[in-house]
């Protein structure tokens, strides 16, 4: 079994997964940072690899991206940092980003190195599910990498069906369309995912954008297996200057 | 894993999926699926439509002014021993070719039933263009532009003002065109429902591409005819346009893409020098990537991250090209040339000279190129005039203050 399902099996309600950039707030950070959020709570990581161009990202994400790549981060440096992440790191890592670099990179290298390291699944919001199944999903399954699609409240049902017969690990539920980082109504958001519970689809469905505190946690978590969080914890890790404390209070403040 | 499988004889139309040979596509997040395949579904059909070609046509014709003349441009001609005739792009309502895919994109918006509409622009042409259509049939308009170009380019900034447009600026990476291009597709995920996004060049995700260079279409079409009447062929033997992201290149190159006789050159810009690390001359510099939702030739570093591209004209200061354009490039059908920011200075003086015609920075580089070339006398030579220099003055001002 993968160390995803693993977890969804462990745990199946109010799964976290927190969001960070690669090489942010420092180039050596990575690591720590993973560190910190295994130690105080979260269950799965989602590591970004900073891109000049992150189209689906709002401005704390993309100013952490730049704020990385100025401090030297690459998908090089970074599976450099990560090659011996499973001597401390136990919860499922999974590398969010965009297809240019990992076009240069070498997909199928990619693809082989990630799970080399230790990686077990990909989230790329700008592959689309036409370019998957036509070239690159065969490759993400040859490594035995789960992949994870989005959905949105915009997307039908039928689409929904397919990306979940797509998908592996979990179901990305966008709570609106809408960039990272935006404020939601969550009445909207629970009829949304209300909908998506009656599917009884075959992935459990994590819930991201727009949560960022206890209470949206809680409400993302009602009708879902677990809520991701990203700008709220880069905002938080921005200003802060010990790495480990800024996180342990940012966990505990969600999860107590 | 790369995708050759060329699908058709034709250059003008991507496959399906919008590939133009192995490039093109629709690399979007999730996030904008439906708003794009709501396009995608529906463009082709709704661009046919009698009512939809009539209402095109009759504001091509009574609004901006069409069709733009065919001008024999003869001292030029005689400087290079041969026929140049240009393509009068610069004479349409708002002074630049953008207005012709800017009318097609706001009437497609309209069926489509959208009430607000967004656009990116460099040189601001294209935000004009969009700004004037907006005013005109009354819908709301948000321009983004680069921090950089709404200083270089400040009479545009406040004709959109004036147009009543909202012009937001872009500030993050190098706060020009192609940071404008990412904080408009921001503002489309934001508005999944009454938002139109027209982009102002053959870039994008398909169908943009293909669209945009459908509506620019209209000027080879209108060439084709002119040329007919004034030399009794409707065939040039070159045809050559600037390209930034391609959309005055795509139309004027259009319907003669799939005439071998017509030699096709696109004219990038090389900034200070294509290898001085300060260029924007994509064919040459770039690698096949992912930008803006499309597969396309791409200026990046080895890491895959977008390199900040430099031209003295805003217009052509773009790290990528259209997917047609990459696909017209690899292919050989296309020949590309580049011009330096001093190449494309100097000929906008020669050119304003010689012809009374003050050009935009843009095409400057085009004449630039002539240069490069040699031709025969009876050759017969269309430039596409892209737009007019009003926009520019500032930098010509100073260019000529520095050669005093
Ligand atoms: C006059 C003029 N020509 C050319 C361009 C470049 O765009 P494209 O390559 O899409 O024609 C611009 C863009 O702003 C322009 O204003």
């Amino acid at each position: 079994m993968t160390r995803i399902a693993q977890t969804f099996l462990n745990k199946p309600k109010q799964v976290l997964n927190v969001y960070c950039t690669a090489g942010y707030p420092q180039l050596n950070s990575t690591l720590t940072v993973m560190q910190a959020l295994q130690q105080y709570g979260a269950d799965l990581i989602e590591l970004g690899m900073p891109y000049s161009d992150p189209l689906a990202d709002g401005p704390v994400i993309q100013q952490s991206s730049s704020v990385a790549l100025q401090n030297g981060m690459s998908i090089k440096v970074l599976f450099e940092q990560l090659k011996d992440c499973r001597k401390t790191i136990h919860i499922p890592i999974i590398l969010m980003g965009y297809m240019n670099p990992i076009l240069q990179y070498g997909f199928e290298a990619f693809c082989k190195k990630a799970a080399e390291v230790g990686v077990d699944g990909l989230i790329l919001p700008d592959l689309p599910e036409y370019e998957f199944e036509n070239m690159y999903g065969a490759v993400i399954k040859k490594y035995q990498l789960d992949f994870i699609f989005l959905i949105t409240p915009e997307t039908s049902e039928e689409r929904i069906r397919k990306m979940d017969a797509l998908s592996s690990g979990f179901l990305y539920a966008v709570s609106s369309s809408a960039t990272t980082g935006k404020d939601k109504n969550f009445n909207e958001v629970n009829t949304y995912l209300q909908r998506l519970q009656a599917m009884q689809l075959k992935n459990p469905i994590m819930v991201g954008f727009g949560v960022k505190d206890k209470s949206t946690f809680t409400t993302a978590c009602t009708y879902s297996n677990g809520a991701i969080i990203g700008s709220a914890y880069i905002q938080a890790l921005g200003s802060s200057t010990d790495i480990a404390a800024t996180t342990q209070q940012f966990l505990e403040n969600i999860l107590k | 894993m790369s995708q050759t499988k060329t699908n058709s004889v034709s250059y003008m139309h991507p496959n399906e999926h919008g590939y133009f040979g192995q490039f093109g596509g629709a690399y979007i997040p999730e996030m904008l699926h439906r708003n794009v395949e709501e396009l995608r579904s529906r463009y082709l059909e709704i661009m046919h439509e009698p009512s939809f070609v009539a209402a095109f046509h009759q504001l091509l014709r009574d609004y901006v002014g069409r069709p733009s003349p065919l001008f024999l441009a003869e001292r030029l001609s005689a400087l290079h021993n041969t026929r140049i005739y240009l393509k009068r792009e610069d004479l349409n309502h708002t002074g630049a070719h953008k207005i012709n895919n800017a009318i097609g994109q706001v009437l497609l918006a309209q069926r489509l039933g959208k009430k607000r509409i967004i656009a990116e622009t460099g040189a601001g042409q294209h935000g004009v263009a969009t700004a004037t259509v907006c005013a005109l049939m009354g819908l709301e308009c948000i321009v983004y532009m680069g921090e950089k170009d709404i200083e270089r380019q400040a009479p545009n900034v406040a004709r959109m003002q004036m147009l009543g447009a909202k012009v937001v600026a872009a500030t993050s990476g190098s706060k020009t065109l192609k940071d404008a291009t990412n904080e408009a597709i921001r503002d489309w995920i934001n508005h999944p429902n009454d938002t139109h996004y027209v982009i102002g060049s053959v870039v994008g995700p398909h169908p943009y591409p293909d669209m945009v260079a459908r509506f620019q279409s209209v000027i080879s079409e209108e060439t084709r005819w002119q040329l007919k009447e004034k030399t009794g062929s409707e065939l040039p033997t070159h045809v050559i346009a600037c390209v930034g992201g391609g959309s005055n290149a795509a139309g004027a190159f259009y319907h003669f893409l799939d005439e071998p006789a017509v030699q096709l050159i696109a004219v990038e810009a090389a900034g200070l020098g294509v290898y001085s690390g300060m260029s924007a001359a994509t064919s040459q510099l770039g690698k096949p990537g992912i930008l803006h939702g499309s597969k396309s030739l791409v200026m990046q570093t080895e890491d895959g991250q977008v390199v900040e591209p430099h031209s003295i004209s805003a217009g052509l200061d773009y790290p990528g090209i259209g997917p047609l354009h990459a696909h017209l490039f690899e292919s050989g059908r296309a020949t590309f040339l580049s011009a330096t920011d001093e190449e494309a200075l100097q000929a906008a003086f020669e050119v304003t000279k010689l012809e009374g015609i003050i050009p935009a920075l843009e095409t400057a580089h085009a004449f630039a190129a002539l240069k490069q070339m040699s031709f025969k006398a009876n050759d017969v030579v269309v430039l596409c005039l892209s737009g007019r220099g009003d926009k520019d003055l500032a930098t010509y001002m100073h260019a000529m203050q520095k050669n005093d």
